[in-house]
Protein backbone atom coordinates (compact mmCIF):
# COMPACT_ATOMS: atom_id res chain seq x y z
CA UNK A 1 0.00 0.00 0.00
CA UNK A 2 1.09 3.62 -0.70
CA UNK A 3 2.18 5.69 1.92
CA UNK A 4 1.97 9.48 1.61
CA UNK A 5 4.22 12.00 2.83
CA UNK A 6 2.22 14.92 2.57
CA UNK A 7 -0.44 15.67 5.91
CA UNK A 8 1.37 13.26 7.74
CA UNK A 9 3.32 15.16 9.93
CA UNK A 10 3.15 12.80 13.39
CA UNK A 11 4.06 16.22 15.63
CA UNK A 12 0.61 17.32 14.08
CA UNK A 13 -1.61 15.03 15.94
CA UNK A 14 -0.39 16.17 19.04
CA UNK A 15 -2.13 19.54 18.50
CA UNK A 16 -5.64 20.89 19.31
CA UNK A 17 -8.17 17.77 20.14
CA UNK A 18 -10.50 16.52 17.19
CA UNK A 19 -13.38 17.71 18.88
CA UNK A 20 -11.99 21.20 18.44
CA UNK A 21 -10.93 19.81 14.77
CA UNK A 22 -14.41 18.44 14.09
CA UNK A 23 -15.97 21.71 15.41
CA UNK A 24 -13.89 23.47 12.82
CA UNK A 25 -15.50 21.26 10.01
CA UNK A 26 -18.85 21.78 11.15
CA UNK A 27 -18.11 25.41 10.83
CA UNK A 28 -16.75 25.42 7.46
CA UNK A 29 -19.23 23.34 6.06
CA UNK A 30 -21.96 25.99 7.74
CA UNK A 31 -20.36 28.65 6.25
CA UNK A 32 -20.62 27.31 2.67
CA UNK A 33 -23.91 26.50 3.59
CA UNK A 34 -24.74 30.08 4.80
CA UNK A 35 -23.29 31.64 2.03
CA UNK A 36 -25.23 30.11 -0.59
CA UNK A 37 -28.01 30.82 1.61
CA UNK A 38 -27.26 34.85 1.84
CA UNK A 39 -26.62 34.24 -2.33
CA UNK A 40 -30.13 33.46 -2.67
CA UNK A 41 -31.36 36.25 -0.23
CA UNK A 42 -32.48 34.13 2.53
CA UNK A 43 -31.22 36.57 4.64
CA UNK A 44 -32.98 39.87 3.00
CA UNK A 45 -36.66 38.67 2.94
CA UNK A 46 -37.77 42.01 1.84
CA UNK A 47 -35.41 42.62 -0.89
CA UNK A 48 -37.65 42.54 -4.20
CA UNK A 49 -37.00 39.26 -6.27
CA UNK A 50 -39.05 37.99 -9.03
CA UNK A 51 -41.11 35.67 -7.27
CA UNK A 52 -42.28 38.94 -4.54
CA UNK A 53 -42.87 41.02 -7.78
CA UNK A 54 -45.31 38.45 -9.48
CA UNK A 55 -46.91 37.77 -5.97
CA UNK A 56 -47.48 41.36 -6.05
CA UNK A 57 -49.21 41.45 -9.63
CA UNK A 58 -51.30 38.68 -8.79
CA UNK A 59 -52.53 39.80 -5.49
CA UNK A 60 -53.67 43.33 -7.69
CA UNK A 61 -55.07 41.70 -10.63
CA UNK A 62 -55.84 38.16 -9.37
CA UNK A 63 -54.11 34.71 -10.33
CA UNK A 64 -55.87 33.12 -13.74
CA UNK A 65 -54.44 29.89 -14.63
CA UNK A 66 -52.05 29.53 -17.69
CA UNK A 67 -52.31 33.08 -18.50
CA UNK A 68 -49.60 35.82 -18.52
CA UNK A 69 -49.33 37.85 -14.87
CA UNK A 70 -49.48 40.83 -16.69
CA UNK A 71 -51.11 41.61 -20.61
CA UNK A 72 -52.88 38.53 -19.86
CA UNK A 73 -54.93 39.69 -22.35
CA UNK A 74 -54.55 39.35 -26.31
CA UNK A 75 -54.16 38.19 -29.54
CA UNK A 76 -51.53 36.93 -31.48
CA UNK A 77 -50.35 37.86 -35.16
CA UNK A 78 -47.56 36.86 -38.13
CA UNK A 79 -45.86 38.28 -40.43
CA UNK A 80 -42.28 39.89 -41.71
CA UNK A 81 -40.26 42.77 -41.42
CA UNK A 82 -38.71 44.48 -44.57
CA UNK A 83 -35.23 45.93 -43.57
CA UNK A 84 -33.93 48.44 -46.17
CA UNK A 85 -30.15 48.13 -44.49
CA UNK A 86 -30.76 51.73 -43.27
CA UNK A 87 -30.03 50.16 -39.96
CA UNK A 88 -26.29 48.86 -40.32
CA UNK A 89 -24.76 52.88 -39.64
CA UNK A 90 -25.94 52.09 -36.08
CA UNK A 91 -26.12 48.18 -35.20
CA UNK A 92 -24.27 45.13 -37.13
CA UNK A 93 -27.73 43.15 -36.19
CA UNK A 94 -28.20 40.96 -38.89
CA UNK A 95 -31.83 42.07 -38.72
CA UNK A 96 -30.74 45.26 -40.26
CA UNK A 97 -28.78 43.95 -43.50
CA UNK A 98 -31.17 44.83 -46.29
CA UNK A 99 -33.74 41.85 -46.91
CA UNK A 100 -36.87 40.42 -45.41
CA UNK A 101 -37.25 37.97 -41.48
CA UNK A 102 -40.66 36.76 -40.18
CA UNK A 103 -41.92 37.61 -37.32
CA UNK A 104 -44.41 36.23 -35.14
CA UNK A 105 -45.71 38.45 -32.00
CA UNK A 106 -48.84 39.32 -30.12
CA UNK A 107 -51.51 42.03 -29.11
CA UNK A 108 -52.38 42.62 -25.49
CA UNK A 109 -53.77 45.40 -23.09
CA UNK A 110 -52.15 45.75 -19.68
CA UNK A 111 -53.61 44.16 -16.67
CA UNK A 112 -53.67 40.45 -15.24
CA UNK A 113 -57.11 39.78 -16.05
CA UNK A 114 -57.33 38.05 -19.23
CA UNK A 115 -61.04 38.52 -19.33
CA UNK A 116 -61.02 41.84 -19.00
CA UNK A 117 -63.17 44.54 -21.20
CA UNK A 118 -60.90 46.48 -23.45
CA UNK A 119 -61.09 50.61 -22.46
CA UNK A 120 -59.37 53.42 -24.80
CA UNK A 121 -57.40 54.02 -21.27
CA UNK A 122 -55.80 50.59 -21.19
CA UNK A 123 -52.23 50.50 -21.90
CA UNK A 124 -51.45 48.59 -24.88
CA UNK A 125 -48.63 46.11 -25.85
CA UNK A 126 -47.15 44.73 -28.13
CA UNK A 127 -44.53 42.07 -28.57
CA UNK A 128 -42.27 40.98 -31.41
CA UNK A 129 -39.59 38.19 -32.14
CA UNK A 130 -37.91 38.50 -34.92
CA UNK A 131 -36.03 35.42 -36.28
CA UNK A 132 -32.64 36.28 -38.05
CA UNK A 133 -31.66 34.34 -41.16
CA UNK A 134 -28.37 32.94 -38.74
CA UNK A 135 -30.67 31.88 -36.15
CA UNK A 136 -30.46 34.34 -33.99
CA UNK A 137 -33.29 36.48 -32.50
CA UNK A 138 -34.70 39.62 -31.31
CA UNK A 139 -37.75 39.86 -29.28
CA UNK A 140 -39.20 43.02 -28.27
CA UNK A 141 -42.15 44.07 -25.68
CA UNK A 142 -43.44 47.68 -26.62
CA UNK A 143 -46.28 49.72 -25.49
CA UNK A 144 -48.18 52.51 -26.65
CA UNK A 145 -47.28 55.25 -24.09
CA UNK A 146 -43.93 57.42 -25.44
CA UNK A 147 -42.63 57.24 -21.64
CA UNK A 148 -43.11 54.37 -18.84
CA UNK A 149 -44.19 55.74 -15.89
CA UNK A 150 -41.88 54.15 -13.86
CA UNK A 151 -38.02 54.59 -13.28
CA UNK A 152 -37.06 51.51 -11.77
CA UNK A 153 -38.78 48.10 -10.53
CA UNK A 154 -38.90 49.33 -6.65
CA UNK A 155 -41.47 51.93 -7.56
CA UNK A 156 -43.10 50.20 -10.71
CA UNK A 157 -43.54 47.42 -7.28
CA UNK A 158 -44.71 50.35 -4.69
CA UNK A 159 -47.41 51.61 -7.36
CA UNK A 160 -48.48 47.76 -7.65
CA UNK A 161 -48.69 47.85 -3.38
CA UNK A 162 -50.61 51.25 -3.83
CA UNK A 163 -53.10 49.96 -6.38
CA UNK A 164 -54.15 46.78 -4.26
CA UNK A 165 -57.66 46.30 -4.10
CA UNK A 166 -59.25 47.33 -0.29
CA UNK A 167 -60.73 44.46 1.35
CA UNK A 168 -63.82 45.62 1.96
CA UNK A 169 -64.72 48.12 -1.28
CA UNK A 170 -62.84 45.68 -3.83
CA UNK A 171 -61.13 49.34 -5.16
CA UNK A 172 -57.93 50.78 -4.76
CA UNK A 173 -57.82 53.11 -2.18
CA UNK A 174 -57.44 56.61 -3.83
CA UNK A 175 -55.31 58.51 -1.04
CA UNK A 176 -52.33 55.47 -1.67
CA UNK A 177 -52.42 56.22 -5.64
CA UNK A 178 -51.78 60.02 -4.56
CA UNK A 179 -49.63 59.14 -1.76
CA UNK A 180 -47.44 57.54 -4.45
CA UNK A 181 -48.01 60.44 -6.85
CA UNK A 182 -46.52 62.79 -4.54
CA UNK A 183 -43.57 60.79 -3.62
CA UNK A 184 -42.49 60.36 -7.06
CA UNK A 185 -42.73 63.21 -9.33
CA UNK A 186 -40.87 61.42 -12.14
CA UNK A 187 -44.52 58.99 -12.17
CA UNK A 188 -46.38 62.36 -12.04
CA UNK A 189 -43.97 63.85 -15.34
CA UNK A 190 -44.46 61.01 -17.51
CA UNK A 191 -48.85 60.38 -16.39
CA UNK A 192 -48.37 64.27 -17.73
CA UNK A 193 -46.53 63.24 -21.17
CA UNK A 194 -48.83 59.97 -21.60
CA UNK A 195 -52.03 61.82 -21.13
CA UNK A 196 -50.99 64.40 -23.57
CA UNK A 197 -51.24 62.15 -25.99
CA UNK A 198 -54.67 61.31 -26.85
CA UNK A 199 -55.23 57.15 -27.50
CA UNK A 200 -55.99 56.45 -31.19
CA UNK A 201 -59.00 54.39 -32.10
CA UNK A 202 -57.20 50.95 -31.92
CA UNK A 203 -54.08 48.88 -32.01
CA UNK A 204 -53.80 49.03 -35.87
CA UNK A 205 -53.38 52.99 -35.88
CA UNK A 206 -51.40 53.09 -32.75
CA UNK A 207 -47.47 53.76 -32.28
CA UNK A 208 -45.29 51.64 -29.98
CA UNK A 209 -42.94 52.15 -28.06
CA UNK A 210 -39.78 50.30 -27.21
CA UNK A 211 -39.08 52.59 -24.14
CA UNK A 212 -35.83 51.50 -22.71
CA UNK A 213 -32.63 53.05 -24.38
CA UNK A 214 -30.25 50.10 -25.73
CA UNK A 215 -26.72 50.28 -27.07
CA UNK A 216 -26.59 49.90 -30.52
CA UNK A 217 -22.93 48.96 -32.18
CA UNK A 218 -22.17 48.67 -35.60
CA UNK A 219 -19.46 46.95 -37.58
CA UNK A 220 -16.57 49.63 -36.71
CA UNK A 221 -17.25 48.77 -33.08
CA UNK A 222 -19.04 52.21 -32.60
CA UNK A 223 -21.53 52.05 -30.08
CA UNK A 224 -24.50 54.55 -29.83
CA UNK A 225 -27.56 54.83 -27.73
CA UNK A 226 -30.85 53.99 -29.33
CA UNK A 227 -34.41 54.12 -28.35
CA UNK A 228 -36.78 52.53 -30.95
CA UNK A 229 -40.93 53.29 -31.98
CA UNK A 230 -43.51 51.83 -34.48
CA UNK A 231 -45.19 54.41 -36.33
CA UNK A 232 -47.59 52.90 -37.95
CA UNK A 233 -48.89 53.37 -41.81
CA UNK A 234 -52.36 53.57 -40.81
CA UNK A 235 -53.71 56.88 -40.57
CA UNK A 236 -53.91 58.02 -36.84
CA UNK A 237 -57.86 58.29 -35.87
CA UNK A 238 -59.09 59.42 -32.44
CA UNK A 239 -60.32 57.65 -30.40
CA UNK A 240 -63.56 59.65 -29.48
CA UNK A 241 -64.63 59.29 -33.50
CA UNK A 242 -65.09 55.78 -32.98
CA UNK A 243 -67.73 54.57 -29.96
CA UNK A 244 -67.02 51.06 -30.74
CA UNK A 245 -66.65 50.39 -27.23
CA UNK A 246 -70.06 48.28 -26.32
CA UNK A 247 -68.67 45.37 -27.63
CA UNK A 248 -65.99 43.88 -24.82
CA UNK A 249 -63.60 43.03 -26.93
CA UNK A 250 -63.86 45.89 -28.82
CA UNK A 251 -59.71 46.81 -29.33
CA UNK A 252 -59.02 43.31 -30.54
CA UNK A 253 -62.03 42.67 -32.78
CA UNK A 254 -61.33 46.03 -34.58
CA UNK A 255 -57.73 44.55 -34.82
CA UNK A 256 -58.82 41.49 -36.57
CA UNK A 257 -61.39 42.88 -38.64
CA UNK A 258 -58.80 45.30 -40.23
CA UNK A 259 -55.72 42.24 -40.38
CA UNK A 260 -58.44 40.41 -42.32
CA UNK A 261 -59.22 43.31 -44.59
CA UNK A 262 -55.17 44.15 -45.72
CA UNK A 263 -51.84 43.39 -44.20
CA UNK A 264 -51.10 46.35 -41.48
CA UNK A 265 -47.85 48.04 -41.61
CA UNK A 266 -45.75 49.98 -39.20
CA UNK A 267 -42.36 51.99 -39.70
CA UNK A 268 -39.47 50.77 -37.44
CA UNK A 269 -38.17 54.05 -36.35
CA UNK A 270 -34.84 54.54 -34.74
CA UNK A 271 -34.18 57.14 -32.31
CA UNK A 272 -29.94 58.26 -31.91
CA UNK A 273 -28.91 59.11 -29.04
CA UNK A 274 -26.79 62.30 -28.25
CA UNK A 275 -24.36 61.92 -24.98
CA UNK A 276 -25.73 63.32 -21.89
CA UNK A 277 -29.26 61.82 -23.16
CA UNK A 278 -30.54 59.47 -20.27
CA UNK A 279 -30.27 56.21 -20.72
CA UNK A 280 -31.26 54.73 -17.71
CA UNK A 281 -34.59 56.72 -16.57
CA UNK A 282 -37.43 55.40 -19.01
CA UNK A 283 -39.83 58.27 -17.70
CA UNK A 284 -37.69 60.95 -19.33
CA UNK A 285 -38.21 61.56 -23.28
CA UNK A 286 -35.08 62.32 -25.08
CA UNK A 287 -35.61 65.95 -26.51
CA UNK A 288 -36.62 67.12 -29.77
CA UNK A 289 -35.04 66.82 -32.48
CA UNK A 290 -33.05 64.00 -32.03
CA UNK A 291 -31.80 62.36 -35.40
CA UNK A 292 -34.68 59.64 -36.64
CA UNK A 293 -33.86 56.62 -38.59
CA UNK A 294 -36.54 54.63 -40.69
CA UNK A 295 -34.69 51.32 -41.07
CA UNK A 296 -37.93 49.11 -42.67
CA UNK A 297 -41.20 48.00 -42.62
CA UNK A 298 -42.89 45.60 -40.58
CA UNK A 299 -45.94 43.87 -41.83
CA UNK A 300 -48.66 42.28 -39.90
CA UNK A 301 -50.76 39.89 -42.30
CA UNK A 302 -52.45 37.21 -40.25
CA UNK A 303 -54.07 36.68 -36.86
CA UNK A 304 -55.00 33.86 -34.73
CA UNK A 305 -56.26 33.33 -31.36
CA UNK A 306 -53.64 32.61 -28.60
CA UNK A 307 -55.20 28.67 -28.44
CA UNK A 308 -53.70 27.89 -31.59
CA UNK A 309 -50.76 30.65 -31.73
CA UNK A 310 -46.92 29.59 -30.73
CA UNK A 311 -46.61 33.10 -29.68
CA UNK A 312 -48.89 32.00 -26.55
CA UNK A 313 -45.82 30.00 -25.48
CA UNK A 314 -43.23 32.68 -26.50
CA UNK A 315 -41.60 34.90 -23.42
CA UNK A 316 -41.30 38.54 -25.40
CA UNK A 317 -38.44 38.55 -22.98
CA UNK A 318 -36.94 42.53 -23.99
CA UNK A 319 -33.26 41.22 -23.44
CA UNK A 320 -33.44 38.53 -26.03
CA UNK A 321 -31.13 40.83 -28.00
CA UNK A 322 -29.07 39.88 -31.36
CA UNK A 323 -25.31 40.64 -31.42
CA UNK A 324 -24.99 44.29 -32.28
CA UNK A 325 -27.81 45.43 -29.45
CA UNK A 326 -26.62 44.92 -25.63
CA UNK A 327 -28.91 46.35 -23.01
CA UNK A 328 -28.37 49.75 -21.91
CA UNK A 329 -27.89 50.73 -17.40
CA UNK A 330 -31.75 51.12 -17.64
CA UNK A 331 -32.18 49.10 -14.24
CA UNK A 332 -35.99 48.15 -15.81
CA UNK A 333 -34.03 45.91 -17.89
CA UNK A 334 -32.55 43.35 -15.80
CA UNK A 335 -36.02 43.12 -13.75
CA UNK A 336 -38.15 43.20 -17.05
CA UNK A 337 -36.11 39.78 -17.94
CA UNK A 338 -35.94 38.40 -15.04
CA UNK A 339 -39.86 39.33 -13.72
CA UNK A 340 -41.05 38.18 -17.57
CA UNK A 341 -39.36 35.01 -17.09
CA UNK A 342 -40.87 34.33 -13.47
CA UNK A 343 -44.17 34.80 -14.98
CA UNK A 344 -43.81 32.41 -17.91
CA UNK A 345 -42.22 29.65 -15.69
CA UNK A 346 -45.31 29.83 -13.22
CA UNK A 347 -48.11 29.90 -16.52
CA UNK A 348 -46.28 27.15 -18.08
CA UNK A 349 -46.72 24.87 -15.77
CA UNK A 350 -49.98 25.78 -14.94
CA UNK A 351 -53.93 24.45 -16.95
CA UNK A 352 -54.44 25.98 -19.89
CA UNK A 353 -57.84 27.91 -19.85
CA UNK A 354 -59.98 29.58 -22.88
CA UNK A 355 -58.55 32.54 -24.19
CA UNK A 356 -61.58 35.55 -24.42
CA UNK A 357 -60.49 35.92 -27.74
CA UNK A 358 -61.00 32.59 -29.05
CA UNK A 359 -60.59 30.85 -32.55
CA UNK A 360 -64.19 31.98 -33.51
CA UNK A 361 -63.68 35.35 -32.34
CA UNK A 362 -60.83 35.72 -34.79
CA UNK A 363 -62.90 33.80 -37.86
CA UNK A 364 -66.03 36.24 -37.16
CA UNK B 1 -16.77 2.43 -12.09
CA UNK B 2 -14.32 -0.54 -12.37
CA UNK B 3 -11.14 0.96 -10.82
CA UNK B 4 -8.01 0.28 -12.28
CA UNK B 5 -5.52 0.74 -9.76
CA UNK B 6 -1.73 0.55 -9.42
CA UNK B 7 0.50 0.36 -6.26
CA UNK B 8 3.35 2.78 -7.65
CA UNK B 9 0.65 5.61 -8.30
CA UNK B 10 0.23 7.97 -5.51
CA UNK B 11 -2.12 10.50 -6.57
CA UNK B 12 -4.29 11.09 -9.68
CA UNK B 13 -3.01 11.76 -12.83
CA UNK B 14 -2.68 15.85 -13.40
CA UNK B 15 -5.14 16.20 -16.09
CA UNK B 16 -7.30 14.45 -13.88
CA UNK B 17 -6.17 16.75 -11.00
CA UNK B 18 -6.20 19.97 -12.96
CA UNK B 19 -10.21 18.97 -14.50
CA UNK B 20 -11.42 18.10 -10.75
CA UNK B 21 -10.15 21.55 -9.59
CA UNK B 22 -11.26 23.70 -12.50
CA UNK B 23 -14.51 21.72 -12.65
CA UNK B 24 -15.05 22.66 -8.60
CA UNK B 25 -14.73 26.14 -9.19
CA UNK B 26 -16.95 25.94 -12.13
CA UNK B 27 -19.32 24.18 -10.21
CA UNK B 28 -19.36 26.07 -7.08
CA UNK B 29 -19.78 29.08 -9.39
CA UNK B 30 -22.50 28.21 -11.25
CA UNK B 31 -24.41 26.88 -8.52
CA UNK B 32 -23.84 30.36 -6.71
CA UNK B 33 -24.89 31.96 -9.90
CA UNK B 34 -27.44 29.45 -10.00
CA UNK B 35 -29.15 30.52 -6.53
CA UNK B 36 -28.23 34.36 -6.58
CA UNK B 37 -30.03 34.76 -10.14
CA UNK B 38 -33.08 33.51 -9.70
CA UNK B 39 -33.47 35.97 -6.53
CA UNK B 40 -31.87 39.12 -8.54
CA UNK B 41 -33.98 41.52 -10.70
CA UNK B 42 -30.95 44.10 -11.45
CA UNK B 43 -28.44 41.37 -11.80
CA UNK B 44 -30.61 39.00 -13.52
CA UNK B 45 -29.03 39.30 -17.11
CA UNK B 46 -25.41 39.74 -16.35
CA UNK B 47 -25.83 36.40 -14.42
CA UNK B 48 -27.68 34.31 -16.83
CA UNK B 49 -25.72 35.52 -19.39
CA UNK B 50 -22.49 33.61 -17.41
CA UNK B 51 -25.11 30.80 -16.36
CA UNK B 52 -25.06 29.77 -19.89
CA UNK B 53 -21.76 29.41 -21.62
CA UNK B 54 -20.48 28.40 -17.71
CA UNK B 55 -23.05 24.78 -17.93
CA UNK B 56 -22.57 24.09 -21.60
CA UNK B 57 -18.08 24.81 -20.71
CA UNK B 58 -19.41 22.08 -17.81
CA UNK B 59 -20.98 19.60 -19.72
CA UNK B 60 -17.93 19.39 -22.37
CA UNK B 61 -15.71 18.81 -19.44
CA UNK B 62 -17.33 16.51 -17.56
CA UNK B 63 -17.28 14.05 -21.06
CA UNK B 64 -13.63 14.87 -21.14
CA UNK B 65 -13.36 13.95 -17.63
CA UNK B 66 -15.12 10.45 -17.89
CA UNK B 67 -13.52 9.42 -20.49
CA UNK B 68 -9.96 10.75 -18.70
CA UNK B 69 -11.09 8.92 -15.92
CA UNK B 70 -12.07 5.27 -17.21
CA UNK B 71 -8.56 5.29 -19.07
CA UNK B 72 -6.34 6.42 -16.15
CA UNK B 73 -4.31 4.15 -13.74
CA UNK B 74 -5.48 5.27 -10.38
CA UNK B 75 -4.17 5.29 -6.80
CA UNK B 76 -5.20 3.24 -4.30
CA UNK B 77 -7.51 4.22 -1.93
CA UNK B 78 -5.89 4.93 1.96
CA UNK B 79 -5.70 1.91 3.78
CA UNK B 80 -7.82 3.54 6.39
CA UNK B 81 -10.75 3.21 4.56
CA UNK B 82 -13.42 0.15 5.38
CA UNK B 83 -14.93 -1.98 2.43
CA UNK B 84 -18.07 0.51 3.16
CA UNK B 85 -16.46 3.85 2.80
CA UNK B 86 -14.76 2.69 -0.24
CA UNK B 87 -18.19 1.65 -1.64
CA UNK B 88 -19.66 4.60 -0.28
CA UNK B 89 -16.84 6.69 -2.45
CA UNK B 90 -17.45 4.78 -5.18
CA UNK B 91 -21.26 5.64 -5.10
CA UNK B 92 -20.51 9.72 -4.45
CA UNK B 93 -18.26 9.81 -7.32
CA UNK B 94 -20.95 8.21 -10.16
CA UNK B 95 -23.95 10.14 -8.27
CA UNK B 96 -21.32 13.66 -8.98
CA UNK B 97 -20.41 12.87 -13.02
CA UNK B 98 -24.21 11.68 -13.38
CA UNK B 99 -25.45 15.01 -11.70
CA UNK B 100 -22.52 17.19 -13.57
CA UNK B 101 -23.71 15.59 -17.35
CA UNK B 102 -27.40 15.88 -16.41
CA UNK B 103 -27.80 18.97 -15.30
CA UNK B 104 -26.16 20.90 -18.03
CA UNK B 105 -28.33 18.74 -20.44
CA UNK B 106 -31.78 20.02 -18.56
CA UNK B 107 -30.87 23.48 -18.13
CA UNK B 108 -30.34 23.20 -22.39
CA UNK B 109 -33.13 21.03 -22.96
CA UNK B 110 -35.46 23.48 -20.58
CA UNK B 111 -34.03 26.35 -22.60
CA UNK B 112 -35.42 24.21 -26.00
CA UNK B 113 -38.65 23.37 -24.57
CA UNK B 114 -39.35 27.20 -23.86
CA UNK B 115 -38.12 27.92 -27.27
CA UNK B 116 -35.69 30.33 -25.73
CA UNK B 117 -32.57 30.80 -27.89
CA UNK B 118 -29.53 29.21 -26.10
CA UNK B 119 -27.27 32.41 -26.85
CA UNK B 120 -23.57 31.45 -25.35
CA UNK B 121 -21.14 34.12 -26.49
CA UNK B 122 -21.95 37.34 -29.02
CA UNK B 123 -24.32 35.71 -31.96
CA UNK B 124 -22.91 31.87 -31.30
CA UNK B 125 -25.93 29.64 -30.25
CA UNK B 126 -27.02 26.49 -29.94
CA UNK B 127 -29.13 24.63 -31.28
CA UNK B 128 -32.55 23.09 -29.34
CA UNK B 129 -32.23 19.26 -28.38
CA UNK B 130 -36.43 19.12 -27.51
CA UNK B 131 -40.05 20.87 -29.02
CA UNK B 132 -41.19 23.76 -28.37
CA UNK B 133 -43.84 22.66 -25.26
CA UNK B 134 -44.29 25.03 -21.83
CA UNK B 135 -45.64 21.51 -20.29
CA UNK B 136 -42.18 19.93 -20.78
CA UNK B 137 -40.51 23.42 -20.11
CA UNK B 138 -42.30 23.38 -16.75
CA UNK B 139 -41.05 19.75 -15.91
CA UNK B 140 -37.71 20.40 -16.79
CA UNK B 141 -37.59 23.70 -15.05
CA UNK B 142 -38.70 21.85 -11.96
CA UNK B 143 -36.22 19.06 -12.42
CA UNK B 144 -33.32 21.34 -12.96
CA UNK B 145 -33.95 23.36 -9.32
CA UNK B 146 -34.02 20.15 -7.61
CA UNK B 147 -30.99 18.69 -9.42
CA UNK B 148 -28.90 21.91 -8.54
CA UNK B 149 -30.03 21.26 -4.75
CA UNK B 150 -29.04 17.53 -4.98
CA UNK B 151 -25.61 18.57 -6.39
CA UNK B 152 -24.72 21.04 -3.57
CA UNK B 153 -26.04 18.30 -1.40
CA UNK B 154 -23.45 16.10 -3.15
CA UNK B 155 -20.42 19.14 -2.88
CA UNK B 156 -21.32 19.44 0.68
CA UNK B 157 -20.68 15.51 1.59
CA UNK B 158 -17.73 15.45 -0.80
CA UNK B 159 -16.32 18.47 0.87
CA UNK B 160 -17.12 16.96 4.52
CA UNK B 161 -15.69 13.76 3.93
CA UNK B 162 -12.23 15.21 2.74
CA UNK B 163 -12.26 17.62 5.31
CA UNK B 164 -12.72 14.69 7.83
CA UNK B 165 -9.91 12.35 6.33
CA UNK B 166 -7.94 15.56 6.00
CA UNK B 167 -8.19 16.43 9.57
CA UNK B 168 -9.14 13.86 12.11
CA UNK B 169 -8.38 10.36 10.00
CA UNK B 170 -4.91 12.50 8.65
CA UNK B 171 -4.78 9.59 6.44
CA UNK B 172 -3.25 12.00 3.53
CA UNK B 173 -6.18 11.69 1.50
CA UNK B 174 -6.28 14.84 0.08
CA UNK B 175 -2.58 14.41 -1.66
CA UNK B 176 -4.25 12.35 -4.04
CA UNK B 177 -5.98 15.08 -5.66
CA UNK B 178 -3.88 18.53 -4.80
CA UNK B 179 -2.45 20.21 -7.67
CA UNK B 180 1.03 19.98 -6.61
CA UNK B 181 3.32 16.59 -6.94
CA UNK B 182 2.96 14.18 -3.54
CA UNK B 183 6.31 11.75 -3.68
CA UNK B 184 5.34 8.60 -2.04
CA UNK B 185 7.50 7.68 0.71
Amino acid sequence: MAHLAANQDPKATHGGSTLARLAGIGVLLLGVVGAFLYLGGWFSPHELTPGRFVDEFQRVDGTYSGFRRNHAKGVCVRGFFDSNGQGTRLSKAVVFRSGRVPVIGRFSIGGGDPHASDALSDVRGLGLQFSLADGEEWRTAMINFPVFPFKDPQAFYDNLVASEPDPKTHQPDPAKGAAFLASHPETARALGIITSHAPSSGFANSTFYGLNAFRFTNADGTTTPVRWELVPVQPFEAASATGASQDKNFLFDGLIASILQHPLQWHLILTVGQPGDPTNDATIPWPEGREQVDVGTLTLDSVESEETSPARDINFDPLVLPEGITPSDDPLLSARSAIYSQSFTRRAGEKKEPSAITPAEVQK
Amino acid sequence: MSAKTATERTQFTGLMRFLHWLMAAMVLTMLGIGVAMVASLGDYHTLVSIHRPLGIGILILVVIRLVTRLSSTLPAFPPTMSPQERLAAHASEMLLYTLLFVQPLVGWGMLSAARYPIVLFGSLHLFPILPHSVVLYAFLREAHTILAYLLFLAFIAHFGAILFHTLIVRDGMLGRMVPWRVRAR
